[in-house]
């Protein structure tokens, strides 16, 4: 699926492939036209992907092909298991969560989890949770408080689910409940930001001692269509409420809400799999083993001491 | 010209900029209707009967100075020294400005006030936000104001009272405002663990942010009569699923029925149910 802005690439990759067909099919030789557009057309990549709109990014962050939580699991950790349930009414197939093994250490992941296709959105509720969602996150993380496993968190949601049965169940207290309970965790917790990171739904997977962001993800107060909703009355702003927002990866980092980016091969996380895979790797074991470091004292104290620092102090 | 007569008339909204809910909330002329049973009220009763209709027990949203006036031992009241005010953190356009009309129309720093108290002698700490402001959404000092009510509380050993109105997060402050609901939910995790009080009043309306943190981490829970508690507003839950609400749906009645809160307490009784919890924690 292509994004609006990467046009006139997909049309120069025609064109190179075009000239590919015809060096085969007619034993012209193309190479140098093919070469300078090659170039051209990796510059372009380039000029594209380094000056993106906070729009476009939206655009790549929702992107259906961008690797989800399931995937991030299965590229990542071994001996995965599925845990399901709150408990206490169902399980929320919107949150997977479970136990795995990451570099030999068990840990506990738990993420919000979008489809790739209508299918998969229908049966996960486009990664929207019910509060059974957030009370089986919450379950599952003190589960690992117990037994003293690492929690990591990915994050990937519009925002909370909106419905009757959400509202009845105490979506409000679900979420208030995972923020309370995460901050004095006793156990280290990472968050991912792989995707959509959007309000209050996706905070209650990120009171973590580290929030690391992927370069195209975002993180916002609201969805940029809700906050136009909310601010002119009038969705279509979504663009606008996107600039004014400051979601991008770069905006969070200047604000000091997230740790770390993570780079993106060209063209986004969805582009190059394996790249995207190895860079998340890399980043998420450097931070696991500087956080295991840390006494308990120590990691609490630390993440109460990020959140109290975030926005105005005096 | 004598069939202009016939002629539609053409109406204009006039919107008198950044008060809007003031005319409706805040009866400045002898008489105010109820605007749930319409019942036309003399002010001077209304405000006897704490801004309850006397009719239909309707509760009027009050502000910041009502709901002190109304709540704690006369003069006990001393707002908690603070010097913040609100910048625009994210130069978000016109915030400034609406920040500076809607301090001027109100008369209040920001949605809350808060400060040291006694409710019938116990001392308390006391938060009040003002849905006059911006509709009591959260942002940066907000949550700040919050977070340190809730730490001088444990420094003092006293208990925690926050009333919430509130549209939700700050849209003008971004993931700042988003980031509040970690910052109260965390110190209010602080106040749990030194085994400390906290009581948290719903009042009309309450959602989004301010819901899905501090105001739903209540040892004890009240909702005044009426009030909107919810996650989502009613109008975006209709346009999400495309249908009409049930009436009532999300009223502090329905929360009630379905466990979110303890109890339900009318205006009038308020005072004396807050002493009576506050006296059965002394220690």
């Amino acid at each position: 699926m292509a994004l609006d802005f990467e046009r006139p690439l997909l049309e120069l990759e025609a064109k190179i492939e075009e000239l590919n067909r015809f060096t085969q099919e007619k034993g012209i030789d193309f190479s140098e036209e093919i070469a300078l557009l090659e170039k051209k057309s990796r510059d372009m990549k380039e000029n594209i992907y380094s000056n993106l709109s906070p729009w476009q990014k939206v655009q790549i962050a929702r992107h259906a092909a961008r690797p989800n939580t399931l995937d991030y699991c299965k590229a990542l950790f071994t001996d995965f298991l599925e845990l399901h349930g709150d408990r206490l009414f169902g399980d929320d197939p919107a949150i997977l969560g479970g136990l795995a093994r990451y570099k030999g250490i068990p840990i506990t992941v738990i993420g919000h989890l979008k489809g790739h296709d209508t299918k998969e959105n229908v049966q996960r509720n486009f990664g929207m949770a019910h509060p059974e969602g957030y009370r089986k996150a919450l379950r599952l993380m003190k589960q690992a408080e117990k037994f003293g496993r690492p929690v990591v968190c990915f994050i990937d949601t519009a925002g909370a689910y909106c419905g009757m049965g959400a509202e009845e169940r105490g979506q409000g207290e679900a979420i208030a409940r995972n923020l309370m309970a995460m901050s004095a965790l006793k156990v280290p917790i990472i968050s991912v930001v792989i995707g959509e990171g959007g309000s209050g739904g996706a905070l209650a997977l990120g009171v973590a001692n580290k929030i690391l962001m992927q370069e195209h993800a975002i993180f916002s107060v609201s969805s940029p269509e809700a906050a136009a909703s909310i601010l002119w009355k009038d969705g279509s702003k979504a663009k606008e409420a996107a600039e004014a927002l400051n979601l991008t990866a770069e905006d969070l980092l200047r604000l000091g809400v997230i740790d770390e980016i993570l780079p993106e091969p060209l063209g986004g996380a969805h582009s190059d799999l394996t790249a995207t895979y190895s860079l998340l790797d890399e980043a998420l074991e450097r931070h696991l083993k500087e956080l295991l470091q840390q006494s308990t004292e120590q990691l609490v104290e630390m993440r109460y001491a990020k959140f109290r620092s975030m926005g105005q102090t005096g | 010209m004598a069939l202009d007569i016939f002629r539609k008339t053409k109406y204009v909204t006039v919107r008198p900029e950044g008060n809007q809910t003031e005319k409706r909330d805040i009866p400045e002329g002898l008489w105010v209707k109820c605007p749930r049973c319409n019942e036309i009220l003399y002010t001077k009763e209304l405000e006897k009967n704490c801004k309850v209709c006397q009719k239909c027990n309707y509760h009027f949203r009050l502000n910041v100075q009502e709901r002190i006036r109304m709540t704690v031992d006369e003069g006990s009241f001393q707002e908690l020294d603070h010097e913040l005010t609100t910048i625009n953190p994210l130069n978000f356009p016109n915030y400034s400005e609406k920040i500076a009309d809607v301090q001027e129309t109100t008369g209040l720093k920001e949605a809350i006030l808060a400060g040291e108290a006694t409710i019938e002698g116990n001392p308390v700490m006391i938060g009040v936000m003002d849905s006059h402001f911006i509709m009591g959404s959260m942002g940066s000092v907000v949550g700040e104001q919050i977070a340190r009510t809730i730490e001088k509380a444990i420094e003092r050993r006293c208990p925690v009272l926050l009333f919430s109105t509130s549209g939700g997060a700050r849209m003008q402050e971004g993931i700042l405002s988003l980031m509040q609901m970690a910052k109260t939910s965390a110190a209010l995790a602080k106040l749990d663990e030194a085994g400390l009080l906290f009581i948290s009043v719903f009042t009309d309306p309450t959602t989004g942010g301010v819901t899905a943190s501090f105001a739903s981490l209540g040892d004890i829970i009240i909702a005044e009569p009426g009030a909107l508690i919810g996650f989502t507003g009613p109008r975006v839950i209709e346009q999400t699923i495309r249908q009409k609400l049930p009436e009532g749906f999300q009223r502090a009645e329905f929360m009630r029925q379905h466990g979110m809160v303890d109890m339900i307490i009318n205006r009038l009784k308020l005072r004396d149910t807050l002493a009576k919890i506050l006296s059965l924690h002394q220690v």
